[in-house]
Parts: structure tokens; sequence; C-alpha cells
């Protein structure tokens, strides 16, 4: 159960939104819209707990956050690729796994790959592969990783149709399991259900 | 501890990917102190007393040399910020990656210094204090280098703010690690020098990843 409640942000002197609250439940997902520049990005990375709100609070299990459990039952994908380029799709995800301190066998990590449409491709390294399999890549850690919170940030990008179907399904899951996920899209998120927060 | 094994692994394993960026720092070490033989010419008395001194400068600037890349290639490319999020704690991280790059920038300095030293007429006991002095001294090197790289991180021109900001600090550490050195070719023994070195690294230990940590967490905002 996430509560967030009175968050606000400014980036210098611009206040880019205040007293924002929300909370979700099991099963449930948040669309974050606004337009450009609107703080859409600010807001997830105060969620997560990169960056430290202005005001406001975000409870996790009625717990404040940042905490380790916090941290163990989210996973956060922003813009970047958060891939090392010089290994194999394969390697990144054993060792993002590693890091995490998650146990992860190969068959499992390899499972997840030729979820994503990256059969064949799983010994080559992530250099030689386009934005949209770099990004699927990423979203690879999203079936390796068990997690209750997914904060996905603008996840649809560079993404194809098909790509963009398996994430509706792959979110769509992880609501139905009981997982709760924040999204942010300009488009329309082909997820059912879902509370919107315009910022 | 295991995050901290799959931190070490995952920084050598990129390592190897890429190795010209490793061999370079060493490259410059080995170039650096037998430009100076070659400058000064055979003066076996003078090459002795400078030795330890060039020897020291040498594995400072070549320490620094790998430092801008401790973190940057993280932070560019997002790992940096997963690992923030990540359920390891993330001092245990840092620490992992200062192992890696002194495994990567500061053991080959240490295993090449004796035979380095050898063109400056060491005698073996000298070279072996020499050897010893670096082991000691090359951590502590990584430890401080790994502050000044996490307040530098995203700093447009950071390389040279971070030579200014962690050269100073690293005086001590080369004022020991080559008194040590000289102090045992005058015969004085280098036991205090070697027991201040170790001192340091102790305290290194304990705190700079912790400094590290926090100034990573800033960078990051």
């Amino acid at each position: 159960m996430l509560n967030v409640s009175g968050l606000a942000c400014s980036r210098g002197e611009r206040r880019l939104f205040s007293d924002v609250g929300f909370s979700l439940a099991a099963g449930e997902w948040l669309h974050v819209q606004g337009e450009n520049g609107s703080g859409k990005t600010s807001l997830m990375r105060l969620l997560v707990g990169l960056s430290p709100a202005d005001a406001g609070e975000i409870r996790w299990c009625n717990e404040p956050t940042p905490s380790t459990e916090f941290r163990r039952d989210l996973i956060y994908l922003g813009h970047h690729a958060a891939v090392k380029e010089d290994l194999t799709p394969l390697e990144n995800l054993q060792l993002a796994a590693a890091l995490d301190g998650v146990a992860l066998d190969e068959r499992a990590s390899l499972a997840a790959l030729i979820r994503l449409g990256l059969r064949g491709r799983e010994e080559l390294p992530v250099r030689v592969l386009s934005a949209g399999q770099k990004r699927r890549v990423l979203l690879a850690r999203l079936l390796t990783r068990p997690a209750v919170l997914w904060v996905l940030d603008e996840a649809f990008n560079a993404l194809d149709v098909a790509a963009v179907k398996l994430l509706g399904e792959l979110i769509a899951e992880h609501l139905s399991a009981g997982g709760m996920a924040i999204l942010t899209s300009h488009q329309p998120l082909p997820v059912p259900g879902g509370k919107a927060l315009v910022l | 501890m295991n995050a901290f094994l799959a931190t070490v692994r995952r920084d050598l394993l990129l390592a190897l990917r890429r190795k010209s960026e490793v061999l370079t720092a060493v490259f410059f070490f080995v170039i650096v102190t037998s430009l100076f033989p070659l400058g000064i010419g055979p003066e076996p008395v003078l090459l002795k007393k400078i030795a330890p001194g060039i020897l020291w400068v040498a594995a400072l600037l070549a320490t620094l040399l790998g430092l801008p890349r401790l973190f940057a290639a993280d932070h560019v490319d997002g790992t940096l910020e997963q690992m923030a999020l990540s359920p390891s704690s993330l001092g245990l991280l840092v620490a992992g990656k200062i192992l890696a790059h002194w495994l990567l920038c500061g053991l080959p300095l240490v295993l090449l210094a004796p035979v380095l030293g050898l063109q400056f007429d060491l005698d073996a006991s000298a070279l072996g204090i020499l050897t010893l002095a670096l082991l000691l001294g090359t951590p502590l090197l990584s430890l401080i280098g790994a502050i000044g790289a996490a307040l530098t991180l995203g700093v447009r021109g950071g390389g040279v703010l971070l030579a200014l900001l962690v050269l100073p600090l690293y005086i001590p550490a080369l004022i020991f690690g080559a008194g040590a050195v000289e102090a045992h070719i005058a015969g004085l023994g280098a036991g205090g020098h070697l027991s201040l070195l170790a001192a340091m690294l102790a305290l290194a230990v304990f705190f700079a990843p912790w400094a590290t940590t926090a100034a990573l967490r800033i960078a990051l905002e």
C-alpha cells in the first residue's frame, strides 16, 4: 500500500507541483499525465527516493520511505537505458540481479529475454542492439526481479507495436497478481482501469 | 556480501571488455618512471636518491588517470541510479567498485614497481620496502580518489577539478610512502612510516566508502 500526501517539488525558483497526493492499493495503477516540463519525471524520482521532496510524505505499508523494505519491493525504470553496452543481455540481467542480492538462474533470465523477443540475441553485446531492443533488455528485469511496485517512466518509448502490446500484458499480469504500477506516458496506455493524476 | 563481490566481478568483467582503458594507466606509470633515468643520465647516487619520490608521484598520477571513469560510465547509462535504488546497501556496492578500481589501477603498479625500481639502482631490500609501501598506499589512493570522483561526478571539466581536489589529499600518503623507502636506505628502518600508512589505510577503508556514497547520492539528485 502506497500513500502519498502533500508532495511538493520545485526546480530553482520554479514550483513544479505542490500538494500532490494519491494512494495505491494492490492491483491498482496510476497514470501520471502532464505536458512536457510539468514535472512527471521529477515526481517519479521523488517517489522512488532519488531526490528529496520540498514537502510532503511518502509512506510504503505505513512506513516512511526510503527504506530497505521499500527498495526491495520497488523496481524503477527511467529514461536511461540502465544496461551496460559491453555486456550481453544475459550478463546484464544476471549481474543486475546479483547486485540487488536476488538469486536468478540462467534459465529464468533466458526465459525472460525470450519472452521479450530477444531470442538469439542473448549472447551479443548490447551495444550492437537497436534502441528498442536495448529497452527490451531493460524491461526483461520486470520479469526477473520480483517487486510489488513498478515505477515506469516513459517505458513505452522506442518500443514497436508488438512490444507495446507485450508491456501492456506484462503490466496487466502484474496488477492481477496483486502488484501496483505508476506509469507516465503521453499516449493512451494499453492497460485497463487505472487512476489518473494530471500535473 | 554477495552484492559486494558481484560488483567487483561486474567491474572486472567490464574492464576486460575494454582493456585499453586499464592499460593506459599502467603504461603511463611505466613510461613516466622510465623517462627519469633516461633524462637524468647514469648517475646511480642521484637516481637512488630520487627513486622513491618519482615512483610514488608516478603512482599518484597513474591512479588519478583512472579515477574519472570510476563512476562516470555508470552515471551516464543510468546503472548508478539502479545501484542507488537497489535493496543492497549502496555503500557496499561502492566499496566493491573501489576494490575493483584498485585491482585494475593499483595492484598492477605494486607488481611493476620492483621491476621499474631496478632502473634506479635500488637494492633488493629497498625494492621490498617500496613494494610494501605501495601495497599499503595504493588502496589508500583509490579510496581517497573515490570521494573526489563522486564529488566531481557530472561536473563539466570534472577531470581537472578532480586532480585539484584529490592531489592535495594524497600528500600524506606520498610523504610516508616515499619516506619509508628513504628511511630504509638511510638505515633508519621503515617501520614507523609503514605503520602510519597502514593506519591511514584503516581509517580510509572505514570512512571513504561512506563519504563516497553520500557524495553520490547528492550527485544523483
